[in-house]
């Protein structure tokens, strides 16, 4: 199912999409293929769902405010006060984790002010305390994510 | 530093670049820009580093990484800068990032996301990492994801009016 074109277009381009005004065709030259087998590879990735996107990543805290909440939940509420914090399009991604605090949530606004507003009505309308946990200092040095395809 | 033509096109930006031939033509098209002046945008904003990244956005789950671990650790605030950059050189980690600490229910403050094809592989990269960063006696907690509620491209909008934000 994945060809040895999908890896490549899979692990060599998370990084630096080619900013140039044929960046399909720039790829397939360096891979020695035509436009349209790149176009299709990328359509089939998305279709498939291995890709969800060709897009970028926003360094957090720079356009907007954000910041990961943790909600200690009991087990059975734990669906329905998730459907309540999913509402809120200020949420993006939300997750169960493995924990006491097992409720995982990022939330962003184009302020702290109006943040800390819907922090507050998620907490009145779950009845559960929001932990909030901002980003201080982002480390991270690795570029992309490099895939094992082979075990 | 950014005005709200750059907003805007992050905007747009978030849903993704159309396989179509000249995908910034169509970007530009939708903002009354003409194809180069969306490259040059672009690239400044990545240059900047609020673009950190610009490429493929990979499903781990679906390429079959379906275990994904929040590690949190209590590290001393005096090594933390120095563990971070030993911590972020391993390839198996994907993120690392310090966050305050929340009293005695929350001791942690430095946390980073591991990303393995199953269990047991994740908490053998996570020994590995420990036993290397000298962080054996370094209180912590291993968090897997379980369920997704939701996950969503699109993380900024450009709603507000022009110099109000």
């Amino acid at each position: 199912m994945l060809t040895a074109m999908h890896k490549q277009l899979l692990n060599d381009y998370q990084q630096d999409f080619p900013l140039s005004p044929t960046p399909y065709q720039d790829i397939a030259s360096s891979l020695g293929v035509t436009e349209e087998d790149v176009l299709l590879a990328f359509n089939e990735l998305a279709d498939e769902h291995f890709i969800s996107r060709i897009g970028s990543i926003i360094a957090p805290n720079h356009i907007g405010v954000s910041t990961l909440v943790a909600m200690a939940v009991p087990v059975e509420q734990l669906q329905s006060i998730a459907d309540i914090v999913s509402r809120y399009p200020e949420v993006n991604h939300n997750y169960e984790r493995e924990n006491r605090f097992n409720l995982w949530f990022v939330m962003i606004a184009k302020d702290d002010e109006y943040l800390q507003s819907v922090i507050e009505t998620i907490e009145t309308e779950s009845g559960f305390n929001a932990m909030q946990l901002p980003l201080l200092a982002d480390y991270f040095i690795n570029l992309g994510f490099e895939m094992d395809f082979d075990d | 530093m950014i005005d709200f033509i750059d907003r805007q096109l992050i905007e747009l930006l978030q849903d993704g670049l159309a396989t179509v031939s000249r995908p910034y033509a169509l970007i530009g098209q939708q903002l009354n820009l003409s194809e180069d002046e969306v490259i040059v945008r672009l690239s400044r904003l990545k240059e900047l580093g609020l673009i950190k990244r610009l490429g493929v956005i990979v499903n781990h789950r679906k390429l079959g990484y379906c275990a994904n671990a929040m590690v949190v650790f209590d590290v001393p605030d005096t090594l933390v800068e120095q563990i971070a950059g030993h911590v972020s050189q391993f390839s198996f980690v994907n993120l690392c990032y310090l966050r305050p600490r929340r009293g005695e229910q929350w001791p942690y403050n430095l946390y980073c996301m591991i990303h393995g094809k199953n269990r047991e592989k994740v908490l053998q990269q996570l020994d590995h990492l420990i036993s290397s960063c000298g962080l054996s006696s370094v209180n912590h907690e291993v968090l897997f994801s379980r369920k997704c509620f939701k996950q969503r491209g699109a993380i900024y909008k450009a709603d507000s009016e022009p110099g109000k934000v």
